[in-house]
């Protein structure tokens, strides 16, 4: 018995041996095809949680079409992406929002020259629970629930119910446009840059998470992408102001102009695109990879 | 026949034969140890060199009483401001909420296990608490924010089960393992005599147990409730996902909240190297360090006082 033990753990070590020796051969090998080679290679994306599943789908598709390229995809956040190409850590930005001047200014410190392609649209749709009677809010009545001003259903011709303001954290590029867009109010006469998101509004780390807890919770409002609208939350009608007339989400309304929440998609790469990173960039301006925008639920370039 | 297949044995047995082939080595691997020993110290002095000089320039941007007393938390605006009462103060609730059930239903799960239990029952049990430590805390996070948070939400008629309590619920069963477990030891160390003179004096045995063993193994037990909170203090992913993330200084357990892990996750991916934010960020693992530090350090003298009472 001892005997076999001994056998066993023997051939574990080769076992261990052997996947070290294959982990460190796949390690080389895969530096050795980040060649110029228009087609071959791998690089990464991180940004934009609103913007990866759209990524995802494109990578898929062009690593099927080039099966030399490997491109990793991951979406801590626009902040995060930008940071990690300001640190020089992704090939690819992926963002719902622009670059600010002070990070265009750390990342030329830094040696990195953000270049900017946009690559689609989104119409960012404020959601609440289906058994929630609201049906549609002014950019205003918006701005004062996520201040915290308006904290009850009933201020805004809703039940007599607390209102649970959910918000994305600051990690996210879809927390910052909703800041500087609807909570600031930017392009209205009531626009005041020092309002800021109340400290009572929740801070989630991820959007599906939002997403559920709006599917769960009767007073819960929150504010995805329009990529991630499931069948479980209610979309509202936003009201550019009160005489306006209230614009449901959808691909119709952000392409022609007439939902007032919607926002671009971007990449920023270190420089222009060259080699593989510019033919996949190609591929997601293509016709065909445009196609794929509308498949995932977001808005493709007019 | 049981002694020969005793694992003691069997070990024995394996190291002679082991120390026989691996001699020429023997060397070799003695200096790969004593380096890697070296290099546990090695790292903790770095960790510790970088977090001060990462987190230390932000007092020059905030002093330490606004950094400490600070209410607001705002690090991507303009300009920014880094208070971190908020959460210190959710840091605080959680645990309290998270040590109070584990040390509640611990300590009495560990002294009926020392001392009630048939040894079956006990060895059964006992790996079954431990295989609870093992649950990965994205899962114990998924868990709470898929069925305890809907169900403290009823219960407590809540605007929303993402709150602090959640939080501590979720935490006190991820210290639950470490409580059972150390309290148990704790207790089992108590010497026999003590209970059996209880029992001559004609104690019955929960007399017995509130008055001889637990206060026995007191401080034992004082060190698997800072374990139990060290671990409670630490947790990220878990309180992440389900202690809700609100801004505001919590009045009441039952409020969403952020804790510290939760701040310098959900904060780190954004920050830019040496930015404001992020040296912000690494004061406040500066101050789960020092937390954290301080809590083992009691566990670890009690636990030591412990050993040396029981020592012949």
């Amino acid at each position: 018995m001892i005997k076999l033990i001994k056998k066993m753990k023997k051939g574990w070590l080769a076992l261990a041996l052997v996947a070290v020796l294959f982990v460190a051969a796949a390690g080389c090998s895969n530096q050795g095809t980040t060649a110029d080679d228009e087609f071959s290679g791998s690089f990464n994306i991180i940004g934009s949680n609103t913007v990866t599943p759209l990524t995802s789908v494109w990578a898929e598709n062009f690593m099927k079409m080039h099966t030399e390229v490997n491109i990793a995809v991951s979406g801590p956040g626009s902040g995060a992406g930008i940071a990690a190409l300001i640190n020089g850590t992704t090939d690819i930005c992926q963002a719902s929002r622009t670059i600010k001047q002070q990070e265009v200014d750390q990342a030329k410190a830094n040696g990195v020259e953000p270049y900017e392609i946009q690559v689609a649209s989104d119409a960012l749709s404020v959601v609440v629970n289906p058994a929630n009677p609201v049906s549609e809010l002014t950019i205003t009545q918006l701005s004062a629930i996520y201040i915290n001003q308006i904290t009850n259903w009933k201020e805004v011709g809703g039940n007599d119910a607390p209102i649970v303001a959910l918000s994305r954290d600051t990690n996210s590029g879809t927390h910052v446009f909703f800041k500087e867009h609807v909570v600031q109010m930017a392009g209205l006469p009531s626009a005041d840059e020092s309002l800021e998101y109340g400290p009572k509004v929740l801070l989630l780390p991820s959007t599906e998470e939002g997403v559920s807890e709006v599917a769960r919770n009767p007073n819960a409002i929150f504010y995805p992408g329009l990529g991630y609208v499931t069948e479980e939350v209610k979309p509202l009608a936003i009201k550019q102001t009160a005489d306006s007339e209230g614009v449901l989400p959808s691909v119709a309304t952000a392409l022609d102009g007439t939902y007032p929440i919607a926002r671009p998609l971007l990449y920023y790469t270190n420089g222009e695109p060259t080699g593989t990173i510019k033919s996949f960039i190609d591929y997601c301006l293509s016709p065909e990879g445009q196609e794929r925008v509308t498949e995932v639920g977001y808005v493709p370039l007019g | 026949m049981s002694e020969r297949k005793s694992p003691a044995v069997t070990a024995v047995g394996v190291k002679k034969t082991l120390r026989r082939r691996w001699r020429p080595g023997e060397k070799f691997i003695e200096g790969w140890i004593f380096l890697a020993g070296i290099l546990a110290i090695v790292i903790l002095l770095g960790i510790i060199a970088l977090l001060l000089k990462e987190g230390l320039p932000i007092f020059i941007h905030t002093t330490p009483w606004e950094f400490f007393f600070g209410t607001k938390w705002y690090p991507v605006s303009e300009p920014p401001t880094f208070g971190i009462m908020p959460f210190f103060v959710a840091t605080i609730w959680i645990t309290l909420v998270a040590t109070a059930i584990s040390v509640s239903v611990g300590i009495a799960c560990a002294a009926y296990l020392a001392e009630v239990a048939p040894a079956k029952v006990r060895e059964t049990v006992k790996p079954i608490v431990e295989i609870l430590a093992g649950f990965p805390s994205v899962v114990m996070g998924f868990i709470g924010l898929m069925l305890l948070s809907p169900l403290v939400q009823s219960a407590l008629n809540l605007n929303t089960g993402l709150s602090g309590l959640t939080a501590g619920i979720m935490l006190s069963l991820m210290s639950l393992p470490i409580v059972i477990s150390v309290s148990e030891d704790a207790l089992r160390a108590v010497p026999d005599d003590f209970r059996q003179a209880a029992y001559a004096l004609g104690a019955t045995r929960w007399e017995t147990i509130w008055h001889v063993s637990i206060p026995g193994a007191l401080s034992g037990i004082t060190a698997a409730i800072m374990l139990g909170v060290g671990r409670a203090i630490g947790e990220t992913m878990t309180v992440l996902m389900v202690a809700g993330g609100a801004l505001a200084v919590p009045i009441s357990p039952t409020e969403p909240m952020m804790p510290m892990t939760a701040a310098i996750a959900s904060g780190i991916g954004n920050a830019v190297r040496g930015g404001l934010q992020y040296q912000a960020l690494f004061a406040i693992g500066l101050v789960l360090f020092v937390i954290t530090l301080a809590v083992n350090l009691v566990a670890d003298r009690v636990l030591e006082r412990q050993k040396r009472k029981f020592a012949r």
